[in-house]
């Protein structure tokens, strides 16, 4: 016979306000299985919780009911004092009086027969309950960080400075992203290379991590603490025990014409090459699609003036695996191309640009050393107009959504363009300006007010050339609506942000959600930024959404202190409340039949085979088993399950059934 | 095979030449043509502008006609006739209760089966293949191909060429031989039905057209749609009073180029009807 | 009997169209050829709409603009909403003459679309002779083409007879259950 104690808070007048708490009490002191029930003023206080310690050494009760609040609320603390008591935790469960009762509903009689009800239905739940122990996994205390741009290596550094080891990966030569690509940053003008530089430096010196440059993620397996990733590391051709960095190589390659990616096309870079000087490893790769070597089996020059013979043919890719821990995704985003514009000229017109291509005319390092001059005939242009939008907001492009930081750099390359082409006239058409970060909107009025930018409000229906110069045919809205055409030299769009390129392979490669725009999904748009609903594995910067530095290296340091925190702990300790198929002796072994779309179902990839065999290793039924470390309790499989075989730890079907036929029979 | 042929108001009158040329293509290229008995004006931009039912009637009309004479596709020479008619089907396809409307008005069935094609997409279906092997003179000149306002758009629902910078024409007079230039006007309206109401406005849009390609050289403009063509050739003085500098351009039908390419004599083909004269070598 | 729904609520009912999707971007404007000449250019025009308010809206349907718009599409075609301003450019044109309210610049324009229907009324094809007749019969422009029309007869592109539909009653009966339908609703 069960001896459930049960325990009505009045929370104050939350409860007993709409509820007449000493009549539940009373009520439910008279149900068969019930030892012990009181009411009290607040059940989660000191002085509550010592009332039922009391109550379950004095009486011996082997459950407890607790009528109060939502156990979102206070579930842990009822369970603990239980514990403390010596009474099973998982013995303990709330009936929600508050949300589900007092807070929905006017004072009356019905309001106290709905909460006398509640609470019957947990009692007979909880006579059903059977006494369960926490979960334990081990940790392994290595963090994979996917992508080597500045989230990546912030991230990848504030793990490392915490005393765990790394695995920094980047798909490129180079780490640096596309911060490396930038010219200055908002809203101080700061170069962009000088900030970044010392920071990819301290990556590729810190003893806690691992660099890991022109590789990728072939695979990820396993679950919280327990991954194994396979990580290709693609062929450079260059052995880098052996090469020093001197780039006598790049300088002797006939290859010269392959547009730079660095350059976002503008430039061309060798087949042999380092993306950019201050690239970390400052060591070069062959590009095998382009190199003359690889493709037509001549050449070979590189090799013969190489001082160390460090270049190293035929290379094949090698993949590697690492156990690690935990995985945080950095891997970025990308902007359109000008080539997706067709009113702007379907990316035919050479001076037409999109914002990092301008960045890298801006650049010292880039194409032009830093000065504004046309693509098509290098001279600087005297009038230049930049389109904001160029993408975003746009349903009809397929963009609806606004890339954040266009307006802020637009006003940058504005600036820029200003200071460096003395008596240059800029146009900026714009829709609104969004510049809400700290010290933003001063930045843009000092575009407009000191530097002489010239601001339009309104969209530009079309771009055409006519005798070289760029004829744009823009509205101003705020004069009624008046059309304005503009005879530029250069255009600029500002053209929206978008996830990278094999954005939606990693997120399947790696379980992890992913929205239409194939931008990764965090965990909870407002209380949890940087984890997705995989546990364990993170995710960092504008691989999420277009978004600016400040808040990049933010959310960087937010996930590796979500991974810190992981590995605080030797053993991850889960809530018990899972899955389980169900296992008896000989002969049966178990009532499952080994269908297996409970692993279909599962959205958590939780449930594996597991062979049962007798003592001469012949196998004699494969059955479903459910990991504990991946499993979430959602019970997707108890319903799948053909054959009744699956339950959940703390919702069996039994109490579940209880709970609900306590419901109806009143 | 019989395909359906609708002419339009224009192509009888005002625009004979366009008539004369596409039946002189049609005969080169062994196209049966046949035009739909008893057809009735589309109703062209005044229907719409008034009267909605009555704009979706007239042409539903048409095609209730070409399908109950046993035509599968029908060829529709006029781009603004040509654009009334696909609309209209589009609509009357996607909204059930708009086709119950119109079919009480009509009082004739309609399904709404017919394959409309405009003359680029006959000559690209019927006659592209065969071009090539049928020159006699190439048009070796630079030609600014001008597709007008109703022959691309809305996109969605002709699903013809591209919006921006289209390039079917400049395909098919690459094959005879021309070099179509590239310029910035080939879908900016040329003034439409205002040509009588306002002629002024003609003037300065069409004027803004042939200005463009007289400025980048070209030495002939383009046309498949024979308000397009009225607008530059019949309107020219006034166009030539509006711009500073007078234009000489002619302009002909596609079907004409194509036609003078292949052989077919200049007054088969309508030539001498146009405003404009054209002496091109 | 005042209307208690809003201006945009009627607008997407009867046109499918819905004006509060515009932002007010002006590509449009940008892009429309006859912009310069209109007294509302279109992104003006979805303002007015938009507001809801009685005179902004009778603004519009006193609005030169309405009729200056040529149907080209290029508005549409660039709206990055894909707001329908064709259909409700026809829309309110049909509600402009329903009220009575055709601005005066734009007579001509009403009067040439009238002439034209005029002449398939009655013979189901247009007669250019007629038309133009019943142009300058209603706008007393009568030295309208005078010069041009002589050329277009030596070059055989004047009829001076109509040419009829043989089923002129099928056409009659479609103008008088359409536009000479007082009691239809425009849809």
């Amino acid at each position: 016979m069960s001896k459930i104690g049960v325990f009505i808070c009045h929370c104050g007048e939350n409860i007993n306000g709409t509820v007449d708490c000493h009549k539940v009490a009373e009520e439910i002191a008279k149900v068969e299985g019930v030892e012990y029930a009181l009411d009290y003023k607040y059940m989660c206080s000191d002085p509550g919780q010592t009332l039922i310690k009391q109550a379950i050494k004095e009486k011996g009760l082997d459950g407890v009911v607790v009528g109060s609040c939502s156990p979102r609320m206070h579930e842990p603390t009822f369970r603990r004092a239980c514990a403390e008591a010596g009474l099973n935790p998982y013995l303990c469960e709330m009936a929600n009086l508050r949300e589900h009762c007092s807070w929905v509903h006017e004072k009356g009689e019905a309001t106290t027969q709905k909460a006398i009800d509640l609470v019957k239905s947990l009692v007979e739940k909880v006579k059903r309950n059977k006494p369960l122990v926490n979960i334990e996994v081990p940790v392994t205390k290595k963090a994979l960080v996917i992508g080597g741009g500045i989230a990546g290596i912030q991230a990848s550094l504030d793990i490392a400075n915490a005393g765990h080891k790394v695995i920094l990966i980047e798909k490129d030569p180079s780490i640096g992203g596309h911060m490396s690509q930038l010219s200055e940053t908002f809203p101080t003008l700061d170069c962009s290379q000088c900030i970044l530089t010392p920071r990819m430096v301290e990556v590729a010196q810190h003893p806690n991590i691992t660099l890991y440059t022109y590789a990728e993620l072939e695979g990820l397996e396993g679950f919280i603490g327990n991954f194994k990733a396979s990580i290709r590391l693609k062929a450079k051709s260059i052995d880098e025990k052996l090469c020093t960095g001197c780039g006598l190589c790049t300088t002797k390659c006939p290859n010269k014409k392959i547009p730079s990616e660095f350059n976002a096309g503008l430039g061309t870079r060798t087949a042999i090459y380092v993306p950019f000087p201050q690239a970390v490893p400052n060591k070069p790769v062959i590009d095998k699609e382009h190199c003359t070597y690889y493709q037509k089996g001549k050449c070979r020059v590189c090799e013969k003036f190489c001082p160390t013979g460090a270049i190293t043919f035929n290379q094949e890719d090698r993949i590697i695996t690492e156990e690690i821990g935990a995985v945080v995704i950095t891997t970025g985003f990308n902007v359109l191309k000008t080539d997706y514009f067709p009113e702007y000229g379907y990316g035919k017109y050479k001076d037409v640009i999109n914002g990092l291509q301008f960045e890298r005319l801006a650049s010292a390092s880039g194409p032009t050393y830093g000065e504004i001059r046309r693509p098509s005939d290098g001279k600087i242009p005297q009038k230049i107009v930049f389109i904001a939008c160029a993408g975003s907001r746009d349903p009809a492009k397929g963009i609806p959504y606004c890339s954040k930081i266009c307006c802020m750099y637009t006003a940058k390359h504005a600036m820029l363009y200003q200071h460096k082409v003395h008596g240059g006239e800029s146009y900026v058409f714009y829709m609104d300006i969004r510049a809400a970060g700290k010290n933003y909107d001063e930045f843009v009025r000092r575009a407009i007010e000191e530097d002489g930018v010239n601001y339009v409000r309104g969209r530009v229906a079309r771009v055409y050339e006519k005798d070289g110069k760029l004829i744009v045919k823009g509205v101003d809205t705020l004069l009624g609506a008046k059309p304005v055409e503009i005879e530029a030299d250069m255009v600029v769009l500002a053209t929206a942000g978008i996830a990278n390129k094999g954005a939606e392979q990693l997120a399947q490669k790696l379980h992890v959600s992913y929205d239409s725009y194939n931008f990764f999904a965090e965990a909870h748009p407002k209380l949890k930024p940087v984890e997705t609903n995989t546990a364990g594995i993170f995710l960092a910067g504008a691989c999420q959404s277009p978004k600016d530095i400040p808040e990049t290296v933010g959310m960087a340091s937010g996930a590796a202190v979500k991974v810190a925190g992981l590995f605080s702990q030797d053993k991850l300790v889960r809530e018990p409340l899972i899955a389980v198929v169900n296992r008896s002796a000989p002969p049966i072994f178990s009532t499952c039949v080994g269908c297996f779309m409970c692993q279909t179902a599962c959205p958590y990839q939780a449930i594996e085979r597991e062979e049962i065999k007798n003592r001469n290793g012949e196998i004699i039924k494969t059955v479903a088993k459910i990991n504990p470390g991946l499993c979430q309790g959602c019970g997707t499989c108890v319903a799948f399950c053909r054959s009744k075989s699956i339950d959940i730890q703390g919702y069996s079907n039994e109490q579940v059934y209880a709970e609900v036929m306590a419901l109806l029979n009143n | 095979m019989r395909i359906g042929f609708y002419p339009g108001c224009s192509l009888n009158g005002t625009s004979r030449e366009y008539n004369e040329s596409v039946k002189a293509l049609a005969k080169a290229f062994d196209l049966d043509l046949a035009e739909i008995k008893d057809w009735n004006c589309c109703g062209a931009t005044a229907a719409h502008s008034v009267n909605k039912d009555l704009s979706l009637s007239l042409p539903a009309r048409i095609l209730a006609l070409a399908e109950q004479q046993g035509f599968e596709e029908i060829v529709v020479p006029c781009a603004s006739c040509y654009n009334r008619l696909s609309v209209v089907q589009h609509e009357l396809t996607h909204d059930e209760a708009l086709k119950q409307c119109v079919t009480d008005i009509l009082e004739i069935p309609y399904n709404g089966t017919v394959k409309i094609l405009n003359v680029v997409q006959m000559i690209e279906k019927y006659m592209q293949d065969k071009i090539e092997e049928k020159i006699v003179h190439p048009f070796s000149h630079s030609v600014a191909c001008y597709y007008g306002c109703l022959l691309v758009r809305p996109h969605n629902i002709l699903q013809f060429d591209r919006l921006e910078d289209p390039q079917s024409m400049d395909t098919l007079m690459t094959k005879i031989g021309a070099t179509p230039i590239d310029w910035a006007f080939k879908t900016e309206c040329c003034g439409a039905g205002l040509s009588v109401s306002r002629t002024d406005l003609v003037a300065k849009l069409s004027g803004n057209i042939l200005k463009d390609a007289a400025d980048r050289n070209a030495k002939a403009v383009i046309v498949a749609c024979p308000m397009c063509h009225s607008n530059l050739d019949m309107r020219r003085p006034a166009i030539n009073s509006y711009l500073t500098k007078p234009v000489d351009i002619p302009v002909l039908y596609i079907t004409q180029a194509i036609g003078l390419a292949i052989g077919i004599s200049p007054k088969e083909l309508g030539i001498e009807r146009h405003f404009v004269t054209v002496n091109l070598n | 009997m005042e209307n208690s729904e809003s201006i945009p609520v009627r607008l997407l009912k009867q046109t499918g169209v819905d004006v509060t999707h515009c932002y007010q971007c002006g590509k449009c404007t940008a892009g429309c050829v006859l912009a310069s000449e209109m007294d509302y250019p279109s992104s003006y025009v979805m303002r007015l709409l938009q507001t809801d308010d009685r005179e902004n809206y009778q603004q519009v349907l006193h609005s030169n603009a309405i009729w200056l718009c040529l149907n080209c599409e290029n508005c549409i075609a660039r709206c990055p909403m894909e707001i329908d301003i064709p259909k409700i450019m026809d829309y309110l044109r049909a509600e402009s003459l329903k009220a009575g309210y055709v601005n005066k610049k734009a007579k001509p324009v009403v009067a040439f679309h009238r002439a034209f229907l005029d002449s398939i009324k009655y013979t189901g094809r247009l007669y250019e002779v007629g038309l133009v007749a019943g142009f300058k019969a209603r706008t007393f422009r009568i030295t309208q083409d005078l010069k041009v029309a002589p050329v277009m007869y030596l070059k055989g592109k004047l009829n001076l007879m109509p040419e009829m539909v043989k089923d002129l009653g099928k056409i009659k009966s479609i103008f008088s259950k359409t536009v000479n339908n007082k009691n239809r609703e425009n849809k």
